[in-house]
């Protein structure tokens, strides 16, 4: 189920402005990649373009290749929106659909594309997904209650089952602890080491210690410099990149001394 | 994009004086309303003693009167900037007063007035057979043609006016939705006159002078309903999170399906609310129905596309250019029953909004 | 779902999902033209329609005052009483309007406790859906009687004044009486936009102007009325806007007189919307085209009052 991630010479425009520049690297199925980086250096950016979600925001191209298991999600008869079926995403801010019950919103990605499910396999996909996100004994006696009635840590979580329940190859986390309080934070975190059996989990945070707890590749990006495009630093199995980096801008940065 | 939605400022608290050694020393905080008190009963007295007595002038006089004195004793006891910021408030308050005035005297009015010929059998008779000073007759063809027009002006408005707004929100950019940006706020302002000559003009062209029937007069309606339903959607659909929207995306669900599915139910609360408003404002329009539907209907007409079709505010008109007693009564009903009916309106628009809005527990 | 190809699968389905995104687009853009079709249909077969009777008018239709369009042969009309009806009702309405709502803008933001605020706006908001016929009964049936022995006052003692001047019309079915109407219809109006404009100015300008030791009414003059001046302006344009185009209210309450007149408490004058109105079941001959061109003169002064002011309130945004 897992694939593999293939970017090479991946360019990232608004319009006329180069906002992430070259970006080549391979993420490993079944493993973490955390992307770290100041603010503002392009690395949620980059990562919207790994399931073409950049595309919603009006001007936003990109020139390069990703490929997905060797095919390129950019090829033009690739549909965005198939792409985005086949790799998942968890946003900063947890986004339950308040219309819907805890229920629905897991088989959200079924509901909203028609798809008809019998009631036994709607059933077994809800729990199924839930159980994934470690959500299930939480929520199992009030599942036709609003999904906004949840705990922040709670909706994000549901927000992992919904987005595991299409049964995608890839997941991408945009900061999503960034809103939640440390033990929440704890939950998902450890709900990330479980998911890794599974998936490809890219992961952006702010936070260099969870990059160090939960990911095993860890990718720094950086500004070139004030108006300039963001790019990647350095890519490197995240014991290294945290002990013994190669470039001098990384250590600056994981030592605390800007950013 | 975020939902920006300004909350109502602190209530500014004036500044205290900070050296009340410096002789300002502030008017206690039960002065001014004894003072209004004491100016009220003063003029009370003297225009009784001087046989003006009339509530109007009573209360003209109070405001005018309590407007000397508390500048006058604010300069003397605190200082010139403190009277004039007395002033200002005594000026911004009887502002309000003013304002209250034509609403409280104008709900009284059609209350008592109306209630005096609003019954059964005013609601469920036409004015078929009725002569104008005949002590008969009622509004149910006015309320019916009413209800009708409405109600095929909604049909017609709600949804060019929500996929209107649906363009503007989630697929427009560039010129064209400049120009409809634009084009829509001037329409808003077209007089409700010409959206009636409008399509006295439109009809005249298909079907030959002199004819009017209820869905010209719908038409005119939904000319008038348009902007209004299209503004108040757009609104409420800039209110849905952007975060919905690529959470939906991000399950690979398309465009479309988003809008329909997470957009349009997340903020149906308050498209139907502001649905119901824009129906409560065309409801009451007159002049174009007059244009449109007729004013001299007198029978229960259900068919919207042969025949005059009265409704409810060309009732009152006509029934006021006729000029006798009873008919004044039955205008004043008439305007009751259109009130009500606007109030009610109103407050199913509240309702929906308080029921339909995403649960949150 | 095992896609191992993306595009393959995604084809078959692309089609067909395609096609939904593509016909609803399509449907949006379209209604947002059809309102565009709308405004140009409008001004369009007005000017048609007008055609007929502008051509066959012995009259200067922009100068004469006369009404004389209900025959088949040699009408003649002309516009200038009523223009100057509409435009003198609708500025007596913006006079008497504006500094009021003003005033209940103030009010609500800035003096009345926060609770009772929200209910007062509601208040103002219930005035505005008031349907305007309401608002003409009212006027004609309650508001006249009261008005009549003020006007017999104002001309005991202003009588001077020119357009004061007697002999006061006994039935106070005067301009003055449509211009007060008028001005308690476009009060809400104008209300709403003012408060909406007050409520934007930022937390710290009147922190600024309070720290500097200003009483309320100072704060509001140094911070508030500044930066809320366009949404004024704007505010009563839009009033002014609705004032022109009003129809019931003018048309029930006023005695009306084509004649050009400043004596505001004398019976007549007449406005375009209300003679529309109240010509319109009589019109015969050449009188429907005759008046849909003078609807068409309506339609351009409140079309050009209303870009204006629309440019006024977006003017304020791009600089706020």
């Amino acid at each position: 189920m897992a694939k593999r991630i293939d970017v090479s010479g991946l360019h990232v425009y608004y319009g006329d402005f180069l906002a992430v520049e070259d970006v080549s690297m391979t993420i490993e199925p079944r493993s973490v990649t955390a992307f770290i980086g100041s603010s503002g250096c392009g690395k949620s950016t980059f990562l919207r373009t790994l399931n073409r979600m950049h595309e919603v925001t009006p001007g936003a191209r990109v020139e390069g290749k990703v490929l997905l298991d060797d095919q390129d999600i950019y090829a033009p008869d690739v549909d965005p929106v198939e792409v985005r079926r086949e790799v998942g995403m968890v946003f900063q801010r947890p986004n339950p659909f308040p219309t819907m019950s805890i229920y629905d919103n897991v088989i959200a990605g079924y509901k909203l594309n028609n798809r008809r499910l019998r009631k036994s396999e709607a059933d077994e996909i809800v729990e199924r997904s839930l159980r994934g996100a470690n959500l299930w004994e939480e929520v199992k006696d009030r599942l036709d209650r609003p999904g906004a009635s949840l705990s922040g840590g709670q909706q994000q979580r549901l927000c992992i089952a919904r987005a595991i329940a299409v049964e995608p190859s890839v997941l991408l986390m945009d900061e999503p602890c960034s809103a939640l309080d440390p033990i929440s934070t704890l939950a998902i975190e450890d709900l990330i080491s479980q998911l890794k059996e599974n998936y490809t989990i890219v992961i952006v945070t702010h936070n260099m210690q969870q990059a160090a707890r939960v990911s095993d590749v860890t990718a720094f990006f950086n500004l070139a410099g004030t108006g300039k495009p963001g790019k990647l630093i350095e890519i490197g199995e995240t014991n290294k990149i945290f002990t013994k980096p190669e470039k001098k801008e990384t250590e600056n940065y994981i030592t605390g001394r800007f950013g | 994009m975020s939902a920006t939605k300004l909350s109502a400022p602190e209530k500014t608290v004036p500044p205290r004086p900070l050296a009340p050694s410096l002789g300002a020393k502030p008017l206690p905080a039960l002065f001014p309303p004894t003072l209004l008190a004491g100016v009220a009963l003063v003029a009370a007295g003297l225009l009784y003693a001087l046989g003006w007595w009339n509530p109007a002038v009573w209360a003209i006089v109070t405001a005018v009167g309590y407007m000397v004195l508390i500048t006058a004793a604010s300069a003397l006891i605190e200082n010139r900037r403190k009277a004039k910021d007395r002033l200002v408030t005594a000026i911004v308050y009887t502002c309000f007063g003013i304002a209250m005035v034509p609403l409280v005297s104008l709900l009284w009015t059609v209350l008592s007035k109306g209630l005096v010929r609003l019954d059964g059998y005013f609601l469920t008779v036409s004015m078929n057979g009725v002569t104008p000073s005949m002590d008969a007759g009622g509004a149910y063809h006015a309320i019916l043609g009413t209800l009708l027009m409405t109600l095929m002006a909604a049909l017609i408005s709600v949804p060019i006016g929500l996929m209107t707004a649906i363009y503007l929100v989630e697929y427009g950019q560039g010129r064209l939705k400049r120009a409809i940006t634009f084009f829509v706020d001037v329409m808003t302002g077209i007089p409700s006159i010409v959206a009636g000559l409008f399509v006295v003009a439109l009809w005249i062209l298909l079907f030959g002078p002199g004819k009017t029937n209820g869905a010209a007069g719908a038409i005119s309606l939904s000319v008038l309903m348009i902007p209004v339903v299209v503004r108040s959607c757009e609104e409420m659909l800039r209110l849905v999170p952007n975060e919905l929207r690529e959470a939906s995306y991000a399950l690979g669900v398309p465009k479309w399906l988003t809008v329909v599915k997470v957009v349009l139910p997340t903020a149906i609360a308050g498209l139907t609310t502001g649905v119901m408003l824009a129906l409560a404002r065309v409801i009451g329009e007159t002049a174009p129905l007059i244009l449109t539907a007729g004013s001299s209907a007198v029978a229960i007409n259900a068919n919207l596309f042969e025949g005059q079709m009265m409704s409810l505010p060309v009732f009152i008109y006509s029934q006021v250019r006729m000029g006798g007693v009873i008919n004044y009564e039955r205008a004043w009903a008439g305007a009751l029953t259109l009130i009500i009916i606007v109030m009610l309106l109103f407050l199913a628009a509240r309702l929906v909004s308080h029921f339909f809005a995403p649960k949150t527990r | 779902m095992t896609t191992t190809d993306l595009s393959t699968t995604g084809r078959a389905q692309r089609q067909r999902r395609r096609l939904g995104d593509v016909l609803f687009a399509a449907g949006a853009q379209g209604s947002g033209i059809l309102i565009l079709a709308i405004l140009a249909g409008v001004a369009a077969f007005l000017i048609l329609q007008s055609f007929d009777s502008l051509a066959a008018n012995q009259a200067n239709f922009l100068t004469s005052s006369e009404w004389d369009a209900n025959t088949r042969e040699e009408p003649s009309f002309g516009v200038a009483a009523l223009a100057f009806g509409t435009v003198l009702a609708a500025a007596i309405a913006l006079v008497l309007a504006t500094p009021v709502a003003i005033g209940i803008a103030l009010f609500i933001v800035f003096y009345a406790p926060r609770r009772i605020a929200a209910i007062l706006g509601y208040l103002v908001d219930l005035l505005a859906a008031i349907p305007s016929v309401v608002y003409g009964l009212w006027g004609i049936g309650w508001l006249v009687v009261q008005l009549a022995p003020f006007y017999a006052w104002l001309e005991t003692y202003f009588g001077w004044i020119p357009l004061f001047a007697g002999p006061v019309s006994t039935t106070g079915r005067t301009m003055l009486s449509a211009g007060i109407v008028l001005a308690v219809m476009i009060l809400p109006i104008i209300t709403a936009m003012t408060r909406d404009v007050f409520l934007q100015v930022p937390q710290s300008h009147r922190e600024a102007a309070l720290a500097l030791g200003a009483t309320r009414w100072e704060m509001i003059r140094m911070a508030v009325l500044p930066f809320g001046r366009p949404g004024i302006i704007g505010g009563a344009m839009l009033g002014l806007g609705r004032a022109l185009g009003e129809t019931m209210a003018v048309a029930m309450i006023l005695s009306p007189s084509l004649v050009i007149s400043w004596f505001l408490l004398q019976s007549g004058n007449q406005t375009i919307a209300a003679h529309i109105a109240l010509q319109y079941p009589e019109a015969t001959g050449y009188g429907v085209s005759a008046l849909i061109a003078a609807g068409l003169v309506l339609f351009a002064i409140t079309l050009a009052v209303n870009m204006v002011a629309r440019f006024v309130v977006s003017r304020r945004k791009e600089f706020a």
